[in-house]
């Protein structure tokens, strides 16, 4: 089993038995992770370039550990210390890394669509690592892979996603994906952050956080970033936290079974209080961790595609 | 050297005409017309050029009444030059300039410019002035300068005047020279950095969206002053069902406010941004189903005025890369008739007579052109258009400098054949010459 694309761009083109291939490859890939020698040889003479057009930490270290853990050769771009910052454009950067010999380019860029224009301009795969609000299909796949390691299942499951939906490629991601693996989601934040017709991708729609939580199995609070509270979309992040900032309270009138995760960066004690977010309910670390799986089972499945399935086991 | 066009069907709702007639042209003049036009020694007379046009439609010159011809200071996007020749080519006769050009058309110099280029041009330029110097929105253009220099029309289009007080006086200033306002209603603030229209696709495509209030909150605003001071508002592209009560309640009180709708706006929806396709992002954006549904039904029930290409063209280099990156804006000269034969006359939704009043009689009566129609003594201005040949829209096959069309690959069955401007033919694709000639 392979992928079937060339490249990896949106969860809403990948159906549940594609889905379900990753995640297990992943499982594969964690059990490397926690051997005393985590390396294998598998995408040996493999290149990966890492092109970054946006800020990220934990993004990057992902991509860059788990092209390493799986010995390919990988190379990382970002936009302040290369030719972009000289205007040069997304297509031109993207041509001279083919020309090199690329074999697997992730990109994160702040635009819509711009992983996809960059897999229909070059021969290497594109995996996306983030394209603006759109989609990030490696973190809603970490993110069900966390879910399903520590509730046994995703069919069924109550989802609930807070915060900046509109501008959030994390929470469009995970609704394609949950919806697809059959679990039920929900989406709760200010009305002005909350996009429109958005129920037409099956969701529920909430704008209180109490009632949202109610039933509600996983909890996934996203970054809220400061500059949409100076755009006029929220009044302030006193009122933000009061209303939908996940608390003490909060996390324990919800019941001792609810999974809380956070994507990250994390503002600790504005989106979620620190409390709530070093608890055992928390899974947050375990997501960054869960990350580099992910991505070692994609970056396996889309460059090692001649590869036998033996060389990993 | 005169021309004769025999045997075409010959549709003219300024002068009552749909039928049969031959027109016989001389001098730059329609000479004669009648049901049948009898030279004695036609055939071997050398100095008539007959045009056979059995199966064609023959109708007044079509007039666009809002392009951007870019000229000057975007020639790279098009020229005056380039910009007639894919008019000539798309089956008009005349261009409206709008004047968002650099410097921009706010006093008599860029309109003379436009003028004398024109001249030697394919098809005839009308030319519209700012609203405000350099379209800034802050201050009034010598308006009385401009329309003495000829312009037929005000307009910021492309950058709306957002003070509503400065367009208050512009409107009640404008009405001393009988000019109308060209009015892009858009409110920039609502707007924002906006690529798409709101709605489920720009949830599901992750695009920053436009929401169709932008552009009914200016509706409403223009509508609201043009009332006050009782001048002609003409509101461009219209976009939405919204938009369209809030004219058709105007309209109902009285208020002289008309009203154009471009091809893409009638035909495509916020669904052909998928692949994030950078020829489907204009100005304002594709919009839902439900507005295009509201829009043809208008256009068939006959409460469009006018239908206008708002010809953008742009570089490829423009278009090229991130949707949210790339200019705004729809090459639309070359496909403009073909595209509203196709998916209204063809379709039953409307005749040619009401293409002709969409595209040549309205547009002519809202900038207050002086022009005749086809009738005896009348400037030979003609465009004769083949039902009966299937083409497929190609970008590189445009005359226009700007190749950017959301209608690549489409399939059309009809095609303007030849332009005649001033009785000199100008584009003739007879035989698939597809030739400008002038």
């Amino acid at each position: 089993m392979t992928l079937t694309k060339k490249d990896f761009l949106v969860l809403y083109d990948t159906d549940a038995e594609e889905i379900e291939e990753i995640l297990n490859t992943a499982r594969a890939m964690k059990d490397i992770l926690t051997r005393s020698v985590k390396k294998v040889p598998t995408l040996r003479g493999k290149t990966v370039i890492n092109l970054f057009y946006e800020p990220s930490t934990r993004t990057k270290f992902s991509f860059n550990l788990a092209a390493k853990r799986l010995s390919a050769d990988v190379m990382s771009i970002s936009k302040s210390t290369s030719s972009i910052t000289k205007g040069e454009s997304l297509l031109d950067t993207a041509k001279t890394m083919e020309v090199m010999g690329s074999d697997v380019v992730v990109v994160r860029h702040s635009s819509p669509g711009a992983a996809k224009f960059l897999a229909e301009n070059i021969s290497a795969a594109v995996l996306n690592a983030g394209d603006g609000a759109h989609s990030h299909p490696t973190q809603a796949l970490l993110d069900m892979y966390t879910i399903r390691e520590k509730l046994g299942r995703l069919a069924g499951l109550k989802v609930l996603i807070v915060g900046d939906i509109a501008h959030s490629r994390v929470a469009r991601s995970n609704i394609w994906g949950l919806k697809k693996m059959g679990a039920e989601v929900s989406v709760v934040g200010p009305l002005t952050l909350i996009p429109t017709e958005i129920e037409k991708m099956g969701v529920k729609v909430y704008s209180n956080l109490d009632k949202a939580l109610e039933g509600a199995d996983v909890v996934n609070i996203l970054r809220i970033q400061m500059e949409r509270q100076e755009s006029g979309l929220f009044p302030s992040i006193r009122e933000y936290r009061e209303l939908y900032g996940m608390n003490k309270e909060r996390l324990k009138k919800a019941g001792k079974d609810l999974l809380v995760m956070h994507p990250g960066p994390m503002n600790r004690g504005i989106e979620i209080e620190s409390s709530v977010a070093d608890s055992s309910q928390s899974v947050i670390t375990e997501q960054v961790k869960n990350g580099v799986a992910i991505r070692m089972a994609l970056l396996y499945l889309l460059a090692g595609r001649e590869i036998k399935n033996e060389d990993i086991d | 050297m005169k021309i004769l066009i025999k045997n075409g069907r010959t549709v003219d709702p300024k002068n009552n005409l749909d039928g049969k007639y031959d027109i016989l042209i001389k001098d730059g003049r329609i000479e004669e017309i009648a049901e049948e036009i009898k030279i004695p020694g036609l055939t071997t007379d050398s100095s008539i050029e007959i045009i056979n046009a059995g199966g064609r439609i023959i109708t007044p010159g079509l007039i666009d009444m809002h392009t951007h011809l870019r000229e000057p200071g975007y020639e790279e996007k098009e020229t005056i030059k380039t910009g007639c020749e894919a008019a000539a080519a798309g089956g008009f006769a005349a261009v409206t300039a709008m004047p968002n050009s650099n410097p921009v058309a706010d006093n008599p110099a860029v309109v003379e410019h436009l003028k004398l280029k024109s001249t030697r041009s394919a098809v005839k330029v009308y030319s519209v002035g700012s609203i405000t110097k350099k379209s800034e929105g802050k201050t009034l253009a010598e308006i009385g300068t401009l329309a003495k220099a000829g312009v037929k029309a005000l307009s910021d289009d492309g950058q709306p005047v957002m003070n509503s007080e400065i367009m208050r006086r512009a409107m009640e200033y404008a009405r001393a020279f009988d000019l109308p306002i060209l009015s892009h209603c858009e409110d920039l603030n609502l707007s924002g950095d906006g690529v798409m229209g709101e709605g489920y696709y720009s949830t599901l495509f992750g695009l920053t969206p436009i929401p169709k209030a932008s552009e009914e909150v200016m509706v409403a605003r223009d509508i609201i002053l043009a009332e006050m001071t009782r001048i002609h508002l003409h509101i461009c592209h219209m976009s939405t069902e919204g938009s369209l009560s809030l004219v058709r309640d105007a309209r109902k009180r009285g208020v002289n406010v008309t009203c154009e709708v471009t091809p893409h706006h009638l035909i495509l929806t916020d669904k052909a941004v998928k692949d994030y396709n950078t020829d489907t992002k204009v100005n304002p954006p594709l919009r839902s189903k439900k507005d295009v549904e509201a829009l043809k039904q208008a256009l068939s029930e006959g409460e469009i005025d006018a239908v206008a290409t708002d010809h953008a063209p742009h570089t490829y280099e423009d278009k090229l890369g991130e949707y949210d990156q790339a200019a705004f804006g729809i090459s639309g000269l070359e496909t403009a008739v073909s595209l509203i034969y196709e998916n209204f006359i063809k379709t039953g939704l409307i005749g040619w007579n009401e293409l002709v009043k969409l595209m040549y009689v309205n547009p002519a009566r809202i900038l207050r052109l002086e022009v005749e129609g086809l009738k005896a003594g009348s400037c030979a201005d003609i465009t004769v258009f083949n039902p009966n040949n299937s083409w497929t829209v190609e970008k590189e096959k445009l005359k226009s400098k700007g190749k950017n069309t959301p209608f690549a690959g489409f399939e059309l069955s009809g095609k303007n054949e030849i332009t005649i401007v001033e009785g000199k033919i100008v584009y003739d694709d007879r035989g698939g010459k597809d030739e400008i000639l002038y």
